[in-house]
């Protein structure tokens, strides 16, 4: 091959770099290792953590069995090593899929069309917000401090060079629903978006139809946002939203501190050409056959360049993959049957614990129930809620608890025996 | 194929005046080079527009055109049958498809266009 | 003649709402151990939706035929090469995936007790150093879920060093061959784009940029190798122009796979600048992503890196929040560790040798492939290519066959089409990236399905115009498709 190439040997190949910009030595990283050190290598950092525990973790990443053929579908070569599907003669098991997965958010969320996915939860919030901007041609955006703390800041970080300027409405200190007076309050003309949770941060369901009445009376759009997927399977999809935005991690993506996950935005028909990120849309091939294929490219990046609607190039393909095999599983009966034993446990802490907030609660709920007292849970090999001072001074003696399908009553009750 | 009472301009738009009211467009060699237009972004009514401005853009699958007025003033009207029929500019962008009405705010502009006859030689060097 | 791939039986397949019929089910509950709750009751009676409908309702035989048999209408890296320029479509090795599953790594939740964390965080602190000494820089963050991400970022930071120094300035000068990320992603960040024009070679034009960069101009964001394949040569002058008027240097790091062991970024005056791990460090693309684009800078703009950042605390490892010039965060938590994982297996196995023999092989097989093509097709750009080689269609045009036609034939001679009409400063670009993994054999396969193509060009363009022809799907309508969306499955 290097005769073909003209060169004597390969460092010929890269002759023509100037001097000044090699590297004149070798990188200085260990040599390579074997497949068995390798696995020893990753093993051993998981013993280094909270390996085998249980967890009453949620605050905005959920554990939720992964049902076997999720790990099956996605590990096959075709899904795992194809590339974005721009050829659609040689796609369409990708291209059919992600159809496939749009048409379930949309049926999910009551809304009229959702995008191929968006990097995560928390980025979906700042391009909802910029959909808004510009779909009503106004700047203003509120958000409620009942969103994921994490995401409020993410959409801050977005919106400082956007002439998008952000505040925050407060929660009821009773209920823990959204303080309606306090949106009633700041919300104005120039306002583009109302931006909620629901459930929110502390668990609690939100009016969804009273916001949107709100927002909609001062020419706002509203922005619905869930970090807990299985509560739609239970609870009225918000089809007073505008726009839904949400994160799919409690469909089968492994909570892998902290990502990769896959988030969506789904909306009314209106404002289709707005969204962002990826759309696969059905269409015939010469033969006349059904086919897929991406469209409303123009959208996007690499067509508008500087006029896009976003600078997203990635759909969390494989990602959205896994939550769409685990919608199929489940399926319509199961998803419900699914939330269904998620509220039951939840219920079934919430009332053996000093719950803070009133209002009505799906899986997560607050607790009033000092940090201390974790320590003494995790040499029970339990890890606790999450203290709730790190984000809201207010509630510092208070800790957000999540109980799902697969935290087991024995722990229910050794937590309640210690925190309350 | 290039009406005789009709302007044109460098960035393949037509304008048809009559008084000061305007029909604009954009050209068939406009139209050609796009390929099948899938979608067409107007103003609104009541906008106002200036001359070399953007007032809208054309998309057909894989790339975007913005539409640069020939003219300033008023947008009075805008073809909504473009919604549901995009590919009328393929097949009569002279004609049933034109994209706004205008009320113009300086008729002068329009001698600064070209004639039907510059405009074909205009295309023709481009090639 | 087309050896690579000879017709089969594939099987159809139905929407999965189509294969749908009500009462099936794939999944099984178990037996709840507390007392069920009315629904209606804890969570008001209002909220409570009906049902889910036109949900699948399907039998787990049912479940894995449909997505096994949609698999099968897929090409994938695991069936042959992928020509793609610039997105480096490296094997993908399965111990990544493995790896990645590993039970306390998998189900590790961003918010349990650092004490309880200290793998993950070993984990990304390896990471971090290894990406610094592959790029030359000094500080590394790997929030950002990808390459645009990554882009936005490095921006921001920009921004904020800028704004430090008393004005942020208006403008970002971006190569007229770049992605259109860059752009979109400047536009995004309050700056206006400007336009560089490439000088005749393809690369970034110093008198021209000499002449562009005034105190209005944050930063140049260059991709190198550019979108041609080629070294910037003039680098270090280019980033000595912009930092004696105060400007930055932003580095689009998609084409690392050309420099890992040769070049370091940090060595030739980048300031800041974006990886792609799902390119250049082989995560698996996964049909359009996850991907994770970590961003490495200089010294000066470490404060401003998004918070938390990793900090030693004693033995341990610690997340640092005291970070007021940080320009905030860009993600939820701290980046796509399942991603990270992956990226990080991948260095282990191949260690600093390792990884500088796959840039070697990388620009071996491109120079292999342009020496072999270069009499079929016109080489726009004689400069010396690295990873990737970038031809246009201007010789087949004469023919009416355009690169978009010869692209399409190529799906016939079994391999996925190289990178179509890109970069935009090419007339009709074929823009052909092996990566270091294909071997010579899967080389000469495509080498000869490409001159064949260039023959039937010549002698029956109709041919090559039409194709493909042994695919289950034909070109697609995609002019309906845009004219007419259908976003989603809709009952009769």
């Amino acid at each position: 091959m290097l005769d073909a190439c003209g060169a004597a040997n390969a460092e010929e190949l890269f002759a023509h770099l100037p001097e000044d910009v090699r590297l004149d030595r070798p990188l200085n990283l260990a040599p390579g290792i074997s497949e068995y050190e390798i696995v020893r290598y990753f093993r051993d950092r998981a013993d280094e953590c909270a390996n085998g525990y249980a967890s009453f973790l949620g605050a905005g990443v959920y554990n939720h069995f992964r049902p076997v053929l999720v790990d099956t579908v996605v590990s096959r070569g075709e899904f795992l090593t194809s590339y974005t599907p721009y050829q659609a003669e040689i796609s369409q098991g990708t291209l059919t899929t992600i159809f496939e997965f749009q048409t379930m958010i949309c049926q999910l969320t009551g809304m009229d069309v959702a995008n191929a996915s968006m990097y995560d939860g928390s980025t979906a919030v700042p391009e909802a917000a910029m959909m808004t901007v510009r779909a009503t041609g106004k700047g203003r955006v509120l958000v409620a401090r009942s969103v994921h703390p994490e995401y409020r800041q993410v959409l801050a970080t977005y919106s400082k060079y956007q002439g998008m300027p952000v505040a925050e409405f407060g929660y009821n200190a009773e209920s823990g629903a959204l303080d309606l007076e306090d949106l009633e309050r700041q919300i104005d003309d120039l306002t583009a978006a109302v931006i909620i949770q629901t459930p929110n941060f502390f668990g609690i369901v939100e009016s969804v139809k009273t916001a949107a009445e709100i927002a909609h009376r001062k020419g706002a759009l509203l922005v619905v946002l869930f970090t807990e997927a299985v509560s739609l399977g239970i609870l009225e999809p918000p089809a007073d939203a505008d726009i839904v935005a949400g994160e799919l991690q409690s469909f089968a993506i492994p909570p892998s501190y902290g990502g990769p996950y896959a988030g969506i935005i789904a909306t009314k028909e209106k404002l289709i050409r707005q969204v962002p990120g990826r759309l696969v849309g059905q269409t015939t091939d010469s033969r006349g056959n059904r086919a897929f294929c991406l469209t409303l490219a123009t959208r996007e990046q690499h067509i508008r360049r500087e006029k896009a609607t976003s600078n997203i190039c990635t759909n969390q393909a494989l990602i959205a993959l896994m939550a769409t095999v685990y919608m199929t599983v489940y399926g319509k009966q199961g998803l419900r049957e699914l939330a269904e034993q998620n509220l039951a446990k939840a219920h079934y802490l919430g009332s053996k614990l000093n719950r803070r907030f009133t209002g009505n609660y799906f899986n997560e709920l607050v607790a009033r129930a000092p940090e201390e007292k974790n320590k003494t849970l995790l040499k029970k090999k339990i890890v606790g809620g999450l203290p709730l001072g790190r984000f809201y001074p207010e509630l510092a003696d208070c800790q957000l608890l999540c109980a799902t399908e697969m935290t087991r009553r024995a722990d229910m009750d050794t937590v309640a025996e210690v925190l309350a | 194929m290039y009406p005789d009472n009709f302007r044109y301009t460098k960035e393949h738009e037509w304008v048809h005046a009559q008084g000061d009211a305007a029909s604009v467009g954009i050209t068939d060699h406009a139209q050609s080079e796009l390929g099948d237009i899938v979608y067409v972004d107007l103003p609104k009514i009541g906008s106002k527009v200036e001359a070399g401005k953007s007032l809208g853009s054309v998309e057909s699958v894989k790339a975007v055109s913005d539409i640069y007025s020939p003219v300033s003033g008023e947008v009075t009207g805008i073809n909504e049958t473009l919604a549901t029929a995009p590919e009328k500019l393929n097949t009569d962008p002279h004609g049933e498809a034109w994209l706004v009405k205008i009320k113009l705010s300086a008729p002068a502009e329009i001698d600064g266009l070209m004639t039907a006859a510059d405009y074909q030689t205009y295309i023709g060097a481009e090639k | 003649m087309i050896k690579k791939v000879t017709p089969h039986l594939s099987q159809n397949e139905a929407l999965i709402f189509e294969r749908s019929s009500p009462g099936k089910k794939a999944y099984q509950l178990p037996e709840l151990d507390v007392p069920p709750v009315d629904a209606a009751e804890a969570l008001g009676a209002g909220n409570v939706r009906r049902e889910i409908e036109g949900f699948p309702e399907v039998s787990e035989v049912e479940a894995i035929r449909h997505f096994t048999r949609l698999s099968t209408w897929n090409y994938a890296i695991d069936y042959g090469m992928y020509p793609l320029g610039s997105c480096t479509m490296k094997y993908n090795p399965r111990i990544n995936e493995l790896v990645a599953r590993t039970e306390g790594l998998a189900w590790a939740h961003p918010y349990q007790p650092e004490a309880l964390a200290q793998g993950c965080m070993e984990v990304m602190a390896r990471l971090e150093a290894a990406l610094a000494e592959i790029t030359g820089m000094d500080a590394v963050t790997l929030q950002p879920a990808a390459g645009a991400h990554g882009e936005l970022t490095g921006i921001l930071l920009i921004r904020a060093l800028l704004e430090k120094r008393g004005n942020a300035r208006k403008k970002i000068l971006i190569p007229d061959s770049a992605h259109g990320t860059n752009p979109a992603t400047a536009a995004i960040a309050g700056y206006a784009v400007e336009n560089i024009k490439s000088s005749e070679t393809g690369g970034v034009d110093v008198c021209a940029l000499e002449q562009l960069v005034d105190k209005d101009v944050a930063a140049l964001m260059v991709t190198n190798p550019n979108t041609l394949g080629v070294f910037e040569n003039n680098i270090v002058a280019v980033s000595e122009i912009l930092h004696r008027k105060g400007a930055l240097l932003y580095m689009d790091g998609a084409n690392m796979n050309a420099l890992v062991g040769i070049a370091r970024p940090g060595d030739f005056g980048v300031d800041v600048m974006h990886l792609n791990l799902h390119k250049t460090f082989s995560t698996p693309h996964g049909g359009g992503g996850p991907g994770a684009g970590p961003v490495a800078v200089k010294k000066i703009l470490e404060p401003f890196l998004p918070t938390p950042r990793l900090k030693r605390s004693g033995k341990k490892w610690a997340f640092d929040y005291k970070r007021p010039r940080s320009i905030g965060r860009v993600k939820a938590f701290y980046g796509n560790f399942g991603v990270l994982v992956r990226a990080l297996a991948y260095i282990l196995a191949h260690g600093g040798p390792g990884l500088r023999n796959a840039t070697v092989d990388a620009v071996l097989n491109a120079v292999y492939i342009r020496k072999a093509l270069e009499p079929y097709f016109d080489l726009p750009y004689s400069s010396p290519n690295m990873h990737e080689v970038v031809f246009s269609d201007d010789r087949q045009a004469k023919a009416g066959v355009r690169t978009g036609d010869i692209a399409k034939r190529l799906i016939d001679y079994g391999f996925h089409p190289y990178t179509v009409s890109f970069p935009l400063i090419v007339h009709g670009a074929l823009m052909i990236e092996p990566t270091e993994t294909e071997g010579k054999l899967e080389l000469d396969q495509f080498i000869d399905a490409m001159m064949s193509i260039a023959k039937e060009v010549e002698t029956d363009p109709q041919l090559v115009k039409n194709a493909p022809y042994s695919t289950r799907t034909s070109r697609v309508d995609e002019t309906t498709a845009a004219r007419k969306p259908v976003l989603r499955w809709k009952p009769a």
